[in-house]
């Protein structure tokens, strides 16, 4: 394991940041922390970095204990959501800091800023100060900085959270791309399941200082372990007791018997998808998601009267503290014999 | 269009009134009646020696104030101990007391029968009516200079650039020197002209401790009010004019500082 985190717990004073964390990551992976504000990630990823000290709990870098060591000593490279960049010196002087820092030859500071700077398509802007670049550039140049003093692993702390929505996009993908390229264990904080979903191989879905699931993204949102990981990755509507995905709500142009009845309030077409806000016979709401040629073959209708298949939710038990069990989904709709008998 | 006339005109001339009109009235007379006579005011040994005075005075106490104003910053704002809000308001006293005040203070530690003033003596440290006590007394008025300066900026760009250098394997005193001093300077470059200028126009606490001796004890302000005293105007605006060039050279010599470097 490259990261190695037991038995975490971290307060604020009256606050818990960590409940009894627990976290293996293996070499070379990009794994995302997501969750809430509040829920802990970040405190995570600041314990193993080494900026904050756990109350309990032990860190472990490359199987070596890093506990007690200062940040310094740690060989993390991190990168922080407002970029922290030197505002005083200008992008190659932000980015040869570590290693004029660790008194590395000349020659070999020059050539290794300059492969930098090309990584992260910065080239031209060497002389600039971080107050001409834009957002994204400076962040770009935070993570040159943070991987020119080769780290045993990368710490990202929602990364792309202040920048705007097509720049974060554009940086994932090329976050993806690099990740590919140099091969550092990477762990990313971020609060957006889409980023977690769309950059990482492995998520930890966190919530209250607690860890509540880990796993690849379509594991987490095919077999979430309880309803918080299942709403928190993709969309859901509550129904009763038991979560349903809004795809998988399926709509039958009449209502009979082996149906739920409902109504169409509302009809939204966004592009290629279609969200049909329902509200069944006892006053409950869902909405459920179809795409724009299923709408039209349906005919659906505002006011109009429909029937709903709601076999594919599922429900989960719950302890009575409100704890998610330790095992996956106690019953998974689609799995069983056609949802018989759950209503 | 004309209120922006106006509000330019009255500011001109409020600035014109109260500050350009009497400073250019003391260049003026000084000058008056030529080159030579300025020339012999100033390079009289009394006015040569209050000069120095002022000078060492200057460089001793900024020091000493920048040190001490940038640590105490950085424990005000980085750091919480029990004290701190005595702290904090302790050390705005220097501009809330008067002067004579601060003077009369040192008088009764340092003085004869005072706290420490006989144990010093007998020790042949002389305290007042000697340099120390000028010293000290212009430490204590330009204290709170350089912290209050520091303390917002410090405020400002917070941790995160120091943290991002402990990532890096920085420690804390190359942070300091590479990180935190240069992202503070502006804060630094302030607090230090504040200080110099306090320092240098210092009158009302330093008049009591020195003993006001001629040649021995007195700064350029004491000298601009012994020679006004003594009717040599001209020797009180030469050394006023010296005063201004001094406070003048700060601000210039601390702006190329505070310019170096960008943005």
């Amino acid at each position: 394991m490259a990261i190695a985190v037991h038995h975490i717990s971290k307060r604020f004073g009256g606050f818990t940041a960590l409940d009894d964390v627990s976290l293996d990551v293996p070499a070379g992976s990009l794994t995302a922390l997501l969750g809430p504000s509040g829920s802990g990630k970040s405190t995570l990823l600041r314990v193993i970095a080494g900026l904050e000290q756990p109350d309990t709990g032990e860190v472990l870098i490359l199987e070596e204990p890093a506990t007690r060591l200062a940040p310094q000593q740690r060989g993390v490279g991190f990168v922080f959501q407002h970029y922290a960049a030197f505002k005083h010196m200008t992008v190659w002087e932000n980015v040869a800091f570590g290693l004029k820092i660790r008194k590395r030859p000349k020659q070999e500071i020059r050539e290794r800023v300059q492969h930098l700077l090309a990584l992260v398509q910065l080239q031209g802007m060497a002389e600039r100060y971080p107050a001409q670049l834009s957002g994204g550039q400076r962040q770009r140049m935070a993570l040159a900085r943070a991987l020119a003093v080769e780290p045993k692993v990368l710490l990202l702390d929602e990364p792309f959270g202040a920048l705007d929505a097509r720049v974060r996009e554009e940086l994932r993908a090329w976050l993806r791309r690099l990740h590919d390229e140099v091969q550092v264990t990477t762990i990313l904080v971020t609060h957006d399941q889409e980023e977690a979903m769309e950059v990482a191989d492995t998520i930890v879905v966190m919530n209250q200082g607690r860890i509540e699931q880990t796993g690849t993204p379509r594991d987490l949102y095919e077999h979430p372990a309880n309803p918080f990981v299942m709403g928190f990755i993709g969309q859901v509507n509550k129904f009763g007791e038991s979560f349903i995905r809004p795809h998988d709500v399926v709509i039958h142009p009449r209502y009979d018997g082996a149906l739920e009845e409902a109504t169409i309030e509302r009809l939204l077409y966004l592009g290629f998808e279609v969200r049909v806000d329902l509200v069944l016979a006892d006053g409950q709401r869902l909405w459920a998601q179809v795409t724009r040629e299923e709408a039209e073959r349906l005919e659906l209708q505002q006011g109009q009267r429909v029937g709903l298949d709601l076999s594919r939710r599922r429900g989960f038990v719950m302890v009575n503290d409100l704890r998610p069990p330790a095992a996956g989904p106690v019953w998974d709709a689609d799995h069983s014999a056609a949802g018989r008998g759950l209503a | 269009m004309s209120t922006r006339i106006a509000a330019r005109t009255i500011a001109l001339g409020y600035l014109a009134l109260l500050i350009a009109l009497p400073v250019g009235l003391v260049v003026w007379r000084t000058f008056e009646h030529g080159l030579a006579p300025v020339w012999t005011t100033m390079t009289q040994p009394d006015a040569l020696h209050a000069f120095w005075l002022t000078v060492m005075i200057v460089l001793i106490t900024v020091p000493l104030n920048t040190l001490f104003g940038v640590l105490c910053a950085l424990a005000l704002v980085r750091h919480h101990f029990p004290g701190k809000s005595i702290l904090n308001a302790i050390i705005d006293l220097p501009v809330a007391i008067s002067p004579v005040v601060v003077g009369l203070a040192l008088f009764i530690v340092y003085g004869r029968r005072g706290w420490f003033g006989d144990w010093l003596l007998a020790h042949g440290m002389r305290v007042l009516f000697a340099v120390p006590g000028m010293i000290l007394a212009t430490i204590f008025v330009s204290l709170p200079f350089v912290v209050r300066e520091v303390v917002p900026v410090l405020r400002e760009i917070g941790t995160e650039q120091e943290q991002a250098a402990q990532t890096l394997g920085a420690t804390p005193l190359q942070i300091f020197w590479r990180v935190t001093l240069p992202s503070i300077r502006a804060g630094v470059t302030y607090g230090v002209v504040l200080t110099t200028a306090r320092a240098l126009g210092e009158f009302g606490a330093v008049s009591i401790v020195s003993g006001r001796l001629s040649g021995q004890t007195e700064t350029l302000t004491l000298y601009v009010q012994e020679r006004f005293e003594q009717f040599d105007l001209t020797g009180a605006y030469t050394a006023s004019l010296v005063l201004a060039l001094l406070a003048l050279a700060t601000v210039v010599g601390m702006n190329a500082f505070k310019s170096k470097g960008a943005v």
